[in-house]
C-alpha cells in the first residue's frame, strides 16, 4: 500500500464529497447541495417530468373506508368518484399533495412563522410579524374548536389530513419535489393545525391589510392634523356605484354604537402633532389590489333564460397556484370547482344546482389598542382605571445555523400585543400595541365551504354563509332554478364612525368593540328588479346604512362601476360574453380622470414634447390593452400629477405615509377648481395652482415616457410586464413579461404580479355549462409540462370548458386520460 | 481487461446502488473504491475507470431524462446554477461531478494494493 498518495487522494475524495455535500449559497432561499442536487438519481433530474408521462395508478390504502376512482382529464383535473364524503377528502388530500407538496408545507411554515427554520436568520423579522399577530394562536383556537364541537369538519379535516400523510409515506426520497432538493429542507407530516394556518393565512391575506394601515394612517393623522387629513383621506366618495343598490332601505340597527365622549380630542386628535420615527424593519403588507369580481345576471338578462355566475378572485399570481381545481362526486354531492392545496373541498365553484363565487369584503376587522404598561416587566396594564393583568404566550422560533429566539408575547383582553419594547417596526412608532381581530377568534370557515359544496338553494346557501367570521366576503350565488342573490358576510364590527381607522387608546373600555353586527343586518339582495347582482370590492352600500364600514381606502370605487355599466340593461347574454366582460380592458377610471385632467392642461405652456405626449393620451381608446401607449402616458401623467399636488404635505414626514386615494383627486378636480391642497408648501413665494401642478406633472412624466419610449417600453403590457412569479421568486420558475392588458381599475384586473387568480363562467343550463382557468398549472412541479399549462391561454383571455358529469360519462369521455385507483388495503 | 472490467463495473453498481434513494447520493465514493482495491490496476487507468464509469453513467441518465422532459426543467437549472440556461452545460456539469468525484475515489483505492 502506497501510504502517502493513498492519504492525499483519499483527503482530497473526501474534502470533495464534503465541499458538494454542503449547502452552496446562490442567494435568497437557493442553497442546494450540489452533488446531491446533480446527481442523476437523486436531485433534481428525478422532477424531470416524462413529457408523455402516464398518470395511471393503483393505490392501496389503510384508511379508506371503500374503493376510490379517480379519473384525469386532458388538463390532469382529477374527478374524484367516492362512496362516502370522508374517502372523497381523503383522496383530495392525497392529490393535494402528490401535485402541491412543497408549496402546502412552504406556505403554512410561512403562516406559522417558521421560515427561518428553513432559510435562517435573515427572515426572523417575517416569523417574528406572524407569531406576534396571533397566527398560530389563531390556528389553535380553531383546532380546539373544532376538535370539541364539530365532529363532522372534524372527521373532514382528519380525511384529508390521513390523505396527504398516506402520500408523504410512501415517497421515496429521490422523488421530493424540486424546491426542497433546492432550498435543502424536508416535507414533514401534515396535521389538522396546517389546514387552520393556511386559512389563517388567507384571513390575514385578505384583512390583514390594517396591520399596517391602521398604523399609516394614524401616523399621516398624526403629521397633517385630522382636518386636513380627513380632507385628503376622505371616506366621501361621489361616484360610488355600491354593491346594494343607492336607495335600498335598510333595517333600524339593533346595535348603535356609541362613540366615546372625548374622541375628538383623545381619538382622532384634531389637533395637529408630529412624530420622529424610529426606523427598523419592516415585513411585507398585504397587496393593497387583493380584491376580486363576482357577478350573476339573472334569467331575464340572459339568451337561455338561465342564470350565469361569474367570479373571479384577484390575488398574489403566483406558481404553484394557490388554486386547483377539482370535481368531488360522493353520494352526497357533486362539485366542481378551484380549492386550496391545503385545505379540503372546493373553495369556489358550483355543484349540480347552484354555483358560488365570493370576493373580498374589505371591512376592517382588524384594530389596534394601545396599552399603557406598569412597568418593563409588561405583566400588567392600565384598564378602566386599574392594572390588568396580561398572560404570556411564549413562541419558540427555530432558526436554521443558530439558537432558537424566544417569544413571550403579553396577551391581553384584546389580543396579543403585537408591539413592545421588545418588537417595532417603521410605523409602529414605539408604541404599545395590542392587536384585536377577528381572524383570532376560534371559527368553522372550512364548515362553510363543505357546505356551499352541498347547498342545493338559497337557503342552503344562507345557512351556509352564515357560519363565516373570516376574512369578510361578498358571497354570490345563482341557482338552475333561476335564482341569483349576493350577500355580504363576516363578522364584522358594529363601528362608529372612524373607530378603529387609527390605533385605539387601550385603556378606557368606551373604545372596545360594542357588539358584532347580526347575520340579518349585514348586506344582501336577492332577485333585484335590474337583473342582476354584482360586487368589486367596492363599498357594499351607500351611507343610509346605519353601520360604519371602514376607511375609504379600503374600497376601490372603478372595478364595480365598470361592471355595472357593462351589465345594466343588457339581454341575450351568453357565457361568451362574460368571459369577454371578465376580460374586459375598459378603464373607467381613465374615463373619467382623462376628462378632468385636461381641463387643467394649458397646451400652449407645455414642451413640444410633452404635447405629442398629451396628444397620444388624448386620442387613446381608454381600454387598457396590450399594445396601447395611451395608457401608460396616462397613469404616468396621472401619478406624477399626484405627486405634484400631494408630495409636499406628505414630503416632511419620517415615517412613510402613504398617498391618498386616486379617486380623491379626480373628486377634487370635478368639485372645485381652487383646490387649496394644490399649492406646494415649500414655495413661500408663490401660490400654485391645479393648473401649475398639471404642468408640472405633465413636464416630468414626458422624461419618463421618452426613456420608456426610447427602449420600447411605452406599450402597456410591456411597461406593466406582467409576471407569475415562483413562491419563491426564483425568476427561472417563474412566467415573466406576458402578454397581457388590464391592470387596476379594470374589470380585467391584471398588474404587474396581481390580478385575476382564478376565472370562472358558470351557465346553470341543465346540464351545467362552465368555463375556467387559472395562470399556473395542476402539477407543482416545475419540471413538469402541466407546471404552467394554463398561462399563455390565461393571458390570451381564452377559457377551458370545465368538465363536470358523472362518473360512467367522465369515463368515456374523449378527454379523460387517466385512471387513479385507490383501494382498500385488506388486512 | 481488467481496465473494462473495471469501468462497467463502476458503472454497473453505481446504477444499482442509486437506486436507493435512502442512500447518500456519494454511496459511489464507497462503491468505487472497493472496486479500485477489489480490481487493482494502475492509478491513472483506475481514475480514468472511476470517472468514465461514474461520468457516462451521469452523462447518459441526465440526458436520457433530459430528452424525455424536452429539456423542461434542465434548462430552468441551468438558469439557477446559473449556465447561461444551457442544457447540454447542465448534463455536462453533472457529468464532469460525477466523473471527479468517481475518478478520484477509484484513484484512492488504486493506491491499496499493487497491479499484479
Amino acid at each position: 500500500m502506497r501510504i502517502l498518495p493513498f492519504l492525499v487522494s483519499a483527503t482530497v475524495t473526501a474534502g470533495l464529497v464534503f465541499t458538494l455535500n454542503i449547502q452552496l449559497k446562490l442567494g435568497g432561499t437557493k442553497a442546494p447541495r450540489l452533488g446531491y442536487f446533480l446527481s442523476p438519481q437523486h436531485g433534481f433530474w428525478k422532477n424531470a417530468e416524462k413529457v408523455n408521462t402516464n398518470f395511471d395508478a393503483s393505490i392501496l390504502a389503510n384508511d379508506l373506508k371503500g374503493d376510490v376512482d379517480v379519473y384525469m382529464d386532458d388538463r390532469l383535473v382529477p374527478h374524484i368518484y367516492a362512496d362516502n364524503d370522508e374517502d372523497a377528502y381523503y383522496v383530495q388530500g392525497y392529490l393535494h399533495a402528490k401535485y402541491r407538496l412543497w408549496q402546502m408545507d412552504f406556505q403554512t411554515r410561512v403562516a406559522a412563522g417558521r421560515l427561518s427554520e428553513i432559510a435562517g436568520a435573515d427572515k426572523l423579522s417575517i416569523d417574528r410579524f406572524f407569531r406576534r399577530l396571533g397566527m398560530v394562536y389563531g390556528a389553535e383556537q380553531t383546532e380546539a374548536y373544532i376538535n370539541e364541537k364539530n365532529p363532522v369538519m372534524k372527521a373532514t379535516v382528519d380525511a384529508y389530513t390521513a390523505g396527504v400523510n398516506a402520500y408523504l409515506k410512501q415517497l421515496a426520497p429521490e422523488d421530493l419535489p424540486f424546491e426542497y432538493k433546492l432550498m435543502n429542507f424536508e416535507p414533514e407530516n401534515w396535521t389538522p393545525k396546517k389546514t387552520y394556518l393556511f386559512l389563517m393565512f388567507m384571513s390575514y391575506d385578505l384583512t390583514g391589510r390594517s396591520a399596517s394601515a391602521d398604523l399609516q394612517l394614524t401616523n399621516t393623522r398624526d403629521y397633517l392634523g385630522y382636518d386636513l387629513f380627513d380632507q385628503l383621506y376622505t371616506n366621501q366618495q361621489d361616484s360610488l356605484d355600491p354593491i346594494i343598490p343607492k336607495g335600498t332601505a335598510y333595517a333600524e340597527p339593533s346595535i348603535v354604537p356609541v362613540k366615546p365622549l372625548e374622541s375628538d380630542m383623545v381619538y382622532l386628535k384634531k389637533t395637529p402633532q408630529v412624530d420622529i420615527a424610529k426606523v427598523v424593519e419592516t415585513p411585507e403588507a398585504p397587496d393593497p389590489n387583493n380584491g376580486s369580481n363576482n357577478w350573476a345576471v339573472g334569467g331575464t338578462m340572459t339568451k337561455s333564460g338561465r342564470p350565469i355566475l361569474c367570479s373571479d378572485p384577484h390575488l398574489g399570481l403566483n406558481l404553484p397556484s394557490l388554486w386547483y381545481e377539482v370535481q368531488i362526486t360522493t353520494p352526497t354531492h357533486s362539485t366542481y370547482g378551484a380549492s386550496f392545496p391545503g385545505s379540503p373541498a372546493v373553495i369556489i365553484g358550483f355543484n349540480d344546482s347552484l354555483a358560488w363565487g365570493v370576493t373580498n369584503a374589505g371591512r376592517d376587522v382588524l384594530d389596534y389598542y394601545e396599552l399603557k404598561f406598569k412597568d418593563t416587566t409588561q405583566n400588567e396594564y392600565w384598564y378602566n382605571g386599574a392594572w390588568k393583568s396580561v398572560t404570556k404566550r411564549v413562541e419558540v422560533i427555530k432558526v436554521k445555523d443558530s439558537a432558537d429566539v424566544i417569544e413571550n408575547i403579553a396577551m391581553s383582553h384584546y389580543g396579543p400585543v403585537m408591539f413592545d419594547a421588545y418588537y417595532q417596526n417603521p410605523q409602529s412608532n414605539g408604541r404599545n400595541l395590542a392587536v384585536k381581530w377577528t381572524a383570532l377568534n376560534a371559527s368553522t370557515g372550512v364548515e362553510t365551504f363543505y357546505q356551499l359544496n352541498r347547498a342545493k338553494n338559497i337557503d342552503d346557501y344562507s345557512k351556509a354563509i352564515q357560519l363565516w367570521k373570516c376574512p369578510g366576503q361578498n358571497f354570490v350565488v345563482a341557482t338552475k332554478t333561476g335564482d341569483i342573490a349576493i350577500k355580504q358576510q363576516g363578522d364584522f364590527v358594529a363601528r362608529w364612525d372612524r373607530q378603529g381607522d387609527f390605533i385605539m387608546p387601550g385603556g378606557d373600555s368606551s373604545y372596545d368593540w360594542q357588539g358584532i353586527i347580526p347575520f340579518e343586518e349585514n348586506p344582501m339582495i336577492l332577485n333585484p328588479a335590474r337583473g342582476f347582482v354584482s360586487s368589486a370590492n367596492q363599498k357594499s352600500t351607500d351611507a343610509s346604512y346605519p353601520y360604519y364600514l371602514g376607511t375609504a381606502s379600503s374600497f376601490p370605487l372603478y372595478r364595480g362601476i365598470s361592471v355595472n355599466q357593462q351589465l345594466a340593461g343588457r339581454t341575450q347574454i351568453t357565457a361568451q360574453d362574460m368571459q369577454a366582460l371578465q376580460t374586459n380592458n375598459y378603464n373607467v377610471f381613465a374615463q373619467q380622470a382623462r376628462p378632468a385632467l385636461m381641463k387643467f392642461v394649458e397646451l400652449n405652456k407645455l414642451s413640444k414634447e410633452a404635447q405629442r405626449m398629451v396628444g397620444t393620451m388624448t386620442q387613446w381608446n381608454l381600454y387598457n390593452d396590450p399594445s396601447e401607449k395611451g395608457i401608460t402616458i396616462f397613469k404616468l401623467i396621472w401619478d406624477s400629477v399626484e405627486n405634484a399636488v400631494w408630495g409636499d404635505e406628505l414630503a416632511g414626514s419620517l415615517i412613510p405615509l402613504t398617498k391618498p386615494e386616486s379617486f380623491v383627486l379626480l373628486e377634487q378636480m370635478n368639485r372645485d377648481s381652487n383646490f387649496r391642497v394644490a399649492d406646494d408648501i415649500r414655495t413661500k413665494d408663490k401660490v400654485e395652482s391645479l393648473k401649475d401642478q398639471v404642468r408640472i406633472g405633465i413636464e416630468k412624466a414626458t422624461l419618463k415616457c421618452i426613456e420608456l419610449e426610447k427602449e420600447n417600453k411605452l406599450n402597456w403590457e410591456a411597461f406593466k410586464a406582467t409576471r407569475v412569479l415562483h413562491l419563491t421568486k426564483i425568476p427561472a420558475l417563474s412566467r415573466l413579461n406576458l402578454p397581457i392588458g388590464g391592470g387596476v381599475n379594470i374589470i380585467n384586473a391584471t398588474g404587474e404580479n396581481h390580478g385575476p387568480s382564478w376565472r370562472m363562467v358558470v351557465h346553470l343550463t341543465d346540464e351545467i355549462e362552465a368555463y375556467g382557468l387559472y395562470p399556473g398549472g395542476q402539477s407543482g412541479n416545475p419540471g413538469s409540462p402541466y407546471y404552467d399549462s394554463f398561462v399563455d391561454y390565461w393571458a390570451a383571455g381564452k377559457y377551458y370548458r370545465l368538465l363536470f358529469l358523472p362518473k360512467e360519462k367522465l369515463k368515456q369521455h374523449e378527454r379523460t386520460k387517466w385512471h387513479l385507483q385507490f383501494k382498500k388495503a385488506v388486512a | 481487461m481488467k481496465f473494462i472490467l473495471s469501468i462497467l463495473l463502476v458503472g454497473l453498481v453505481t446504477y444499482a446502488i442509486g437506486i436507493y434513494g435512502s442512500l447518500p447520493w456519494w454511496s459511489f465514493v464507497v462503491t468505487n473504491l472497493i472496486i479500485a482495491i477489489a480490481l487493482p490496476i494502475k492509478p491513472l487507468q483506475s481514475f480514468i475507470a472511476g470517472a468514465l464509469g461514474v461520468g457516462a453513467l451521469w452523462a447518459g441518465l441526465a440526458f436520457g431524462i433530459d430528452m424525455a422532459n424536452n429539456h423542461i426543467l434542465s434548462s430552468k437549472v441551468a438558469q439557477i446554477l446559473p449556465l447561461g440556461g444551457s442544457y447540454v452545460a447542465l448534463i455536462i456539469v453533472t457529468a464532469f461531478v460525477g466523473a471527479l468525484l468517481g475518478g478520484l475515489a477509484s484513484l484512492t483505492g488504486s493506491f491499496v494494493r499493487k497491479p499484479e
